[in-house]
């Protein structure tokens, strides 16, 4: 695997729209052919060369190239976006849509991450080593498609509405979320290790939710079907199973009507 | 004004009877002229295709229900919404493009007129502000009329005189070209919580059926000598089985004459037909009912259609046929918009995913081939992708290529996950027709032009006609063999004349043109009872008040007014 390191030489004005940072462009291409990529700040567009001082070429393929950024990112928007394999580390804090529609490969970011990140998240392997703000690993605004696929772990906490629309994948988050956590999900799980602010699984269809804390107000329509003793993410405890969301929808299989869990640690 | 020559190109046009033979086309001062002076600037078109500008007859670009397309689907335009360098705009939107994006793409593809097929009358004045903002290309929008209460009461009373009457002050009110009609009586019945899916269910309170509401409207259309005929989108749209009520509904056109000064010869204009010739009970059995549908088109002179191609894309499903969205959000389950336009009509939004790998979406797009390649008189089939609704308007040049070559659209049929099974269902397989470039320019040009009334001006290159040109990087010698070339030389005209100015080059917007926006004012005998009745509804019902409904000059400040005078009628 072949190493292409960033380093920032220029904090934007404004954002840099990195939507050319991730494997999948880098591939085949030397490190003067990278900084001569475009990106755009606003409406003008100019290069990673004026950015970033870029040192390594890429692999033949997203797969043998890895990223590895170093510097102040805060103003980074997209970067790993839509890639499908490599590697690449942040180590910064990055600005919204990192990772978000990544297919696969495995993105690090070594600091916080802000919100709309992961978004329709397909695949892969996603680590946010801080925090995540809002509409972690949901669908785009006014989209019904959130994270569907791959692993996504928040080493701190997140926002509002993460995982709204998940219809896959698994998301686990070390810390608390605010309110409306898998809103609308229609299959998928997330592990919440931390606690939950208020409407937790709203006009959930399918899917599975784990909470090792506290939900600070329970939705109505979730019913609680009894204990099970489970194994979650290396955890061994018992849970109180609740079905719901009962106000949504459900998709019937053969006969019988498919519910969405709430699993509460006791 | 400048003047152009276009030298050496392959000139395809039905009014004069050319069919690619090499011909110079003179401009001069906006118009085609029999020559120029030895300044003219010269455009070397060898190896090229003339054709005049595209009209698109069919279309929903401007207005209420479209924006709130765009600002409910944010994630339309997510993607792709940079700024491309030159004169252009950000252009976002793929189903529902903003304006400037809509008169862009539609220069690009050699287009110079877009007909908005569905005019709320209330919302006249947000149709009328994004007309007037969609660069290049001349448009006019249809008020939507199949149920209006108005109309319903006259009709009920076969008060042809009133419902011309009303029609006139409402196309006055609106700046509308004609009459259209969405889901006659339908819509209203939805208000009830009913639809009406054949032509004989009654309309709760007014008591009046579709059939009645469509015979009046053609009448009062004729009556009034309109450039454009009555345009119908039918009852029991997108239902197996609603073939038997699109026959029924076009054979109300028998017996119906064509009364108008402007060479049109039809009396209905039945829209999206691909939407209304299915065969089958259900969606497990649902069949194409093409033929059934064509062979009673092609027998029956008086009516015009288009096809409503299905493009296969993801896109944004918008109707005043509100019980039909209403539906489709039931089986799709994706986010529903809807909207009740008081006395007049109502509109309802849904994405829909029109998925190459669900039989059901590919027997739709062979059904939308079948009805252009068994049109026998191509200057009554139109295409369309009723944009949005089958499909965004920037997929022509994909249906352009499915149409013109047989085996663009077979490896499309033959590589469907289901393949045998729509096969099976449908007739395209069968048919080996490939539509020629003459016949392209009779469905988008000569076709459109004298379906709308406008054949005098447009849709041709004779001498004295409007220098709407489009020229095209096909040399008609050696037409391209793949899809991609097909599409790319139809979507990016290497010119596009506008009024005689130059408003693509090589595929590039250079040019923003002089955009008018075109409306007819049909004059009527006064008529007390119609004022009366006009005045009495707004004090009664309307939630407006009648000053504040009209839309203002200043709204369309580069009018193009059609006159007609019924007075003597
Ligand atoms: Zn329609
Ligand atoms: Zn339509």
């Amino acid at each position: 695997m072949e190493t292409v390191t960033l380093t920032v030489k220029q904090v934007p004005d404004l954002y840099l729209e990195c939507e050319n940072v991730n494997p999948d462009a880098f591939a085949g291409k030397t490190a003067e052919q990278i900084a001569k990529m475009g990106a755009y700040q606003g409406k003008e567009i100019s290069t990673l060369g004026e950015f970033f001082t870029i040192a390594g070429n890429a692999g033949a393929t997203a797969a043998d190239t890895k990223i590895v950024i170093n510097g102040d990112c805060t103003k980074m928007k997209y970067i790993g976006a839509k890639m499908t394999a490599g590697e690449v580390v942040v180590n910064s804090a990055c600005d919204m849509y990192t990772g978000s529609w990544m297919k696969g490969g495995k993105l690090t970011v070594n600091g916080d991450v802000h919100s709309f990140c992961a978004l329709a998240m397909a695949g892969g392997e996603f680590t946010i080593n801080g925090n995540a703000g809002n509409y972690l690993g949901a669908a785009y605004r006014g989209d019904w498609r959130g994270m569907s696929g791959g692993v996504l772990r928040v080493k701190g906490n997140a926002g509002s509405d993460v995982a709204s629309f998940m219809t896959g994948g698994t998301m686990i988050i070390d810390g608390d979320v605010d309110i409306h956590l898998g809103t609308h999900m229609e299959g998928g799980k997330i592990i919440l290790k931390g606690n939950a602010n208020r409407r937790v699984g709203g006009q959930l269809v399918k899917g599975e939710i784990y909470v090792f804390g506290k939900i600070n107000v329970m939705m109505p329509g979730y019913k609680p079907s009894g204990e099970v003793d489970l194994e979650v993410d290396g955890t061994k405890a018992t849970f109180i199973d609740y079905t719901g969301d009962l106000g949504e929808r459900h998709p019937k299989r053969k006969g019988a009507t498919v519910y969405g869990h709430l699993f509460m640690k006791k | 004004m400048s003047e152009y020559i276009i030298k050496n190109g392959h000139v395809f046009d039905p009014v004069q009877g050319i069919k690619g033979d090499k011909k110079d086309i003179a401009v001069k001062d906006g118009k085609i002229v029999e020559k120029v002076s030895s300044s003219a600037k010269v455009i070397d078109a060898k190896d090229k295709t003339v054709m005049a500008g595209a009209l698109e007859v069919h279309a929903h670009v401007a207005g209420p229900k479209v924006n709130a397309g765009r600002w409910y689907r944010p994630e339309d335009k997510h993607f792709d919404s940079h700024k491309k360098p030159g004169i252009t705009r950000i252009e976002g939107g793929k189903s529902i493009p903003t304006v400037f994006k809509t008169g862009y793409e539609y220069a690009r593809m050699g287009f110079t007129f877009a007909m908005e097929a569905a005019m709320p009358p209330l919302y006249a004045r947000h149709v009328h502000e994004e007309i007037h903002d969609t660069p290049i290309i001349d448009e006019a929008a249809l008020p939507v009329l199949g149920n209006n209460w108005f109309i319903m009461e006259y009709l009920k009373n076969n008060e042809v005189e009133n419902t011309a009457a009303y029609i006139s002050w409402l196309m006055r009110q609106t700046k509308g070209y004609g009459v259209k009609v969405v889901n006659p009586g339908g819509t209203e019945a939805w208000a009830w919580g009913l639809n009406c899916l054949t032509i004989h269910d009654p309309v709760p309170y007014f008591d009046i059926t579709p059939a009645e509401i469509m015979t009046g409207l053609m009448t009062a259309n004729e009556y009034l000598g309109l450039p454009h005929s009555m345009h119908v989108h039918q009852n029991d749209l997108g239902n197996p089985g609603n073939y038997k009520t699109t026959i029924e509904t076009l054979q109300l056109a028998e017996g119906v004459k064509p009364k108008n000064t402007f060479g049109r010869e039809q009396v209905m204009h039945s829209t999206h037909l691909q939407f209304h010739s299915y065969k089958g009970t259900n969606w497990g059995d649902f069949e194409s009912a093409a033929k059934e549908v064509m062979d009673y088109v092609n027998k029956q002179k008086n009516i015009t259609i288009d096809t409503g191609n299905v493009t296969l894309d993801e896109t944004t499903t918008m109707t005043a046929d509100g019980p039909f969205e209403h539906h489709l959000h039931g089986l799709n389950h994706l986010k529903w918009f809807n909207v009740d336009v008081e006395l007049e009509t109502a509109a309802g939004v849904v994405p829909y995913i029109y998925d190459p790998n669900i039989s059901v979406c590919a027997k739709q797009w062979c059904i939308g081939l079948e009805i252009a390649l068994m049109a026998k008189d191509p200057m009554r089939c139109f295409i369309t992708t009723d944009h949005p609704n089958a499909g965004p308007f920037t997929r022509y040049p994909r249906v352009y290529s499915w149409l013109m070559s047989k085996k663009v659209r077979d490896e499309r049929l033959n590589t469907f996950k289901n393949a045998d099974k729509v096969i099976g269902a449908t007739y395209l397989a069968n048919i080996d027709r490939e539509i020629t470039l003459y016949e392209l320019a009779q469905m988008t040009r000569a076709g459109p032009a004298k379906c709308l009334g406008l054949m005098k001006d447009y849709g041709g290159l004779k001498a004295g006609m409007n220098a709407d040109i489009a020229i095209y990087d096909i040399n008609p010698d050696k037409f391209p063999s793949d899809g991609p070339a097909i599409e790319k030389a139809f979507g990016n005209a290497a010119y596009l004349f506008k009024d005689g100015r130059i408003c693509v080059e090589g595929g590039k917007v250079v040019d923003m043109g002089q955009k008018k926006t075109f409306w007819v004012d049909a004059k009527v005998p006064e008529n007390k009872q119609v004022m009366h009745d006009v005045r009495e509804k707004f004090l009664r019902y309307y939630s407006v008040n009648e000053n504040n409904y009209p839309v203002p000059e200043s709204y369309a400040p580069h009018q193009h007014i059609i006159t007609v005078d019924a007075t003597k009628a």
